[in-house]
């Protein structure tokens, strides 16, 4: 008997349901009406959030992936609607975020023709994305999801685009689901190769003074229990790239610290002491290394990765072990022999108490003066017990809010790494709530970008998401501005924001809120935030002149740390 | 240092692939010197031949970005020593021109030209070789006036006695195998 036949639409619907995905995030529009009359008879199985903006549903489907570790799905129109998810795509290509975009596009026998909102959305996404396909017949449509999903969740993970022509989601096809687990051309599972791990043990074994870098590879790879082991066996230190901040537990003793250019001095300063780099999961952002040719060069170096293109590319390395990091960490620490490292870990002390209290002292327990972010930020930590997703947009909130958060579990930390998107907190926020609803979601932003998602507002008032929003008012674009005071002459070009009332404009969404100024009201606020249930925002204001440091300015090595205004790190 | 490398793709015929090759070039401000697209030994697998000047830790590069495009099988960097190459130019010139100066016969013989094409106005002459030749055929076909002058990019084979894309492909297709058996 001949299969039944169904439409394009309905067979794109019955594939995400087959990939197991039950939330999708996406806007409606001519070139995907077809697909969004079809969700409607689907509302029970698979939830669409309608989102106020298409760049906030990319957003939002990166928190949820990021915090899930499940494939975030999106779903827009043609043309506009595809257009505005480029920055969601971008920043997901740069932190290997696993997500699935589906756009409509004009019917395949109008392409070309510059019809009503056609654009080449293949062509526009082909740089940003893992892989990018048209699909123009309803009998691909099973075949291009299933390998969209495979692309987008194995190796490193990150976006795939598909161009979704309107014939093929009303024309009909056979649907029959396979899931992908094979492309001729594509191996994410590399075989660890075992003389390469032999000799890692071998350096490792032979070092003195080793560092570990973590990024966000070892969370990607599930990693986080082996990278521990391997740490607390060869007694090693270990740094977080940002993306790899909640990896470990910020409380583990061998811990030091995030690395870059506002990360802890202790491993920034480490990196050029150490006599070995073990780097798991990490891309040697020029935010990491600082200036290159002053980097480790000291130090032997093994590079762990899944994505050989990484190898070499901005830090050349002694040696490389390509493989999914759970694996080849779990095979190397094998091998490794039982150390203790006590006089290089000593060696930790210094530029940690140093930072202590010239840094991090003088942000969170300030005794006079106007409200600090850090203070606001530790606090939230502190009555969250070190538990919450700790989500952040782009800016000084985003360097404080991760600085003074605490971490105790994994996919702990969403946040726009290598893009810095400003925009991203509020509709990312909204997205780790939907992948983690047993979690509290903390979002540190800031004035600026806030409000360049502020609709997603709206999604928060339809959905009743619950969502923390901390406020970090500084009336300017805070970061932009301290780069004015230090390396501008202080000549403080358009970064004044002459501000809404944000308490009220929370209200018109029924948003409970509350502006703060005073040190005496923040601890009763915070602890009405977290128990208000529902989403709140707590405005925070602080002065205009803060500066984030630790910092490594541009152009200056790693070990060059400015401690604050007038004081650089003694190495 | 920078010298000139050859660059090749294997990929599968996917739409776009060109574009996300050179994009890749691009990106990096290198440009293509030539590039040729071809069917290959394998059924069904596109080679791309791409020559640049750089030095080898960017081909590395390239190559490995090349490589991470999900429809490209495998990609490789030779320098000149390493492969077998050859390109393809033609060339138009003025029939009475050529024969006023009597040299037809002389230059077809010294370069191991063809004569394609003999009209009464002109004439096309071929000639395979290395870019030097080619360059230097057209320099003394010059003389009577080129009317028109193409060259093909350069098509190559490697002079390695293991065929490494054979070998990939045997391991996938063993990996295609076991997760058929799984
Ligand atoms: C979309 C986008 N535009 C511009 C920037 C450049 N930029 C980086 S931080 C920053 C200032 C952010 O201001 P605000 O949101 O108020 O945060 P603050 O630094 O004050 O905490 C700007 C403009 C960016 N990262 N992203
Ligand atoms: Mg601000």
């Amino acid at each position: 008997m001949a299969k039944e036949k169904l439409t394009g639409s309905e067979i794109l619907i019955k594939s995400l349901l087959a990939e197991g995905v039950d939330t999708v995030f996406g806007y409606p529009g001519g070139a995907i009406t077809p697909v969004f009359d079809c969700m409607y008879d689907y509302q029970d199985e698979l939830k669409h959030i309608l989102v106020r903006h298409e760049q906030g549903a990319t957003h939002a489907a990166q928190g949820y992936a990021r915090v899930s570790g499940k494939t975030g799905v999106v779903i827009v129109t043609s043309g506009p609607g595809a257009t505005n998810t480029i920055t969601g795509i971008a920043d997901a290509m740069m932190d290997s975020t696993p997500m699935v975009v589906i756009a409509g596009q004009m019917p395949s026998s109008m392409l070309g023709t510059d019809a009503f909102q056609e654009t080449d959305v293949v062509g526009i996404t082909l740089p940003i994305t893992k892989w990018s396909y048209q699909i123009r017949r309803a009998e691909d449509v099973a075949w291009a999801v299933a390998r969209a999903f495979y692309i987008a969740s194995t190796g490193r993970p990150g976006p795939v685009m598909l161009d979704f022509a309107k014939n093929a989601q009303t024309e009909v096809a056979e649907f029959e689901y396979k899931k992908c687990n094979y492309i001729r051309s594509y191996n994410p599972y590399p075989n660890i190769n075992e003389e390469s791990v032999r000799k890692a043990a071998e350096m490792i074994n032979a070092a003195k003074k080793p560092l570990l870098l973590v990024g966000q590879g070892v969370t990607l790879g599930g990693a986080e229990q082996e990278i521990i082991e391997l740490m607390e066996k060869a007694d090693i230190p270990a740094a977080t790239t940002l993306l790899g901040l909640s990896s470990i537990p910020s409380s583990h003793p061998l811990n030091m610290g995030m690395l870059g250019m506002h990360g802890n001095v202790a491993p920034n300063v480490m990196t050029n002491e150490c006599d070995l780099l073990i780097a798991v999961g990490m891309r040697f952002d020029d935010r990491v290394t600082a200036v290159l040719d002053s980097y480790a060069k000291q130090a032997k170096k093994i590079h762990f990765d899944i994505d050989p293109s990484e190898f070499n590319k901005n830090v050349a390395v002694d040696l490389s072990v390509l493989g999914n990091s759970k694996e080849s960490i779990a095979a190397v620490t094998a091998l490794v022999e039982k150390r203790e490292n006590k006089e290089w870990l000593q060696m930790f002390d210094r530029p940690k108490a140093e930072e202590k209290s010239k840094v991090i002292d003088v942000e969170v327990a300030p005794e006079s003066g106007p409200l600090k972010m850090g203070e606001v930020v530790s606090r939230v930590s502190k009555y969250t017990n070190d538990n919450a997703v700790v989500v952040t947009d782009v800016g000084q909130n985003q360097m404080m809010g991760v600085r003074y958060s605490k971490y105790s579990q994994p996919r702990s930390v969403i946040t726009s790494g290598g893009l810095g998107t400003m925009g991203f907190g509020l509709p990312a926020a909204v997205g780790a709530k939907f992948g983690a609803p047993a979690r509290t979601v903390c979002l540190f932003v800031g004035d600026g970008g806030l409000q360049m998602t502020l609709q997603e507002l709206g999604t928060i008032k339809a959905y009743g998401v619950n969502v923390k929003i901390i406020l970090l008012t500084n009336t300017v674009l805070g970061m932009v501005r301290q780069w004015q005071e230090l390396f501008f002459e202080k000549r403080f070009s358009e970064t004044n924001l002459s501000n809404p009332d944000f308490v009220a404009l929370a209200a018109a969404y029924g948003i409970k809120g509350r502006r703060i100024e005073k040190r005496e009201e923040l601890d009763e606020a915070i602890e009405e935030m977290l128990q208000h249930d529902g989403s709140y925002l707590l405005e925070a204001v602080v002065a205009k002149e803060e500066m984030v440091f630790p910092m490594t300015p541009t152009g200056k090595s790693v070990n060059y740390v400015m401690l604050n205004r007038d004081e650089i790190y003694k190495l | 240092m920078e010298k000139l490398y050859t660059i090749t793709a294997l990929s599968e015929n996917e739409v776009g692939l060109l574009n996300q090759i050179s994009i890749i070039f691009t990106r990096r401000k290198l440009n293509i010197e030539s590039l040729s697209v071809s069917a290959s030994a394998i059924n069904g697998v596109h080679k791309f031949v791409i020559t640049t000047v750089c030095d080898e830790a960017m081909a590395i590069k390239v190559v490995n970005q090349i490589e991470k495009r999900i429809d490209v099988i495998r990609a490789f960097y030779y320098a000149e020593e390493d492969i077998v190459y050859q390109e393809v130019a033609l060339y138009k010139v003025s029939t009475p021109a050529l024969l006023e100066a009597g040299d037809l016969e002389r230059l077809v013989r010294k370069y191991n030209a063809r004569i394609l094409e003999m009209h009464p106005v002109y004439t096309i002459i071929e000639k395979t070789g290395h870019t030097e030749e080619t360059q230097s055929l057209f320099q003394d076909l010059d003389k009577y006036g080129v009317l028109q002058f193409v060259k093909s990019g350069r098509v190559s084979i490697t002079k390695s006695t293991i065929e490494h894309v054979d070998k990939y492909l045997e391991s996938q297709e063993q990996r295609r195998i076991e997760l058929e058996e799984k």
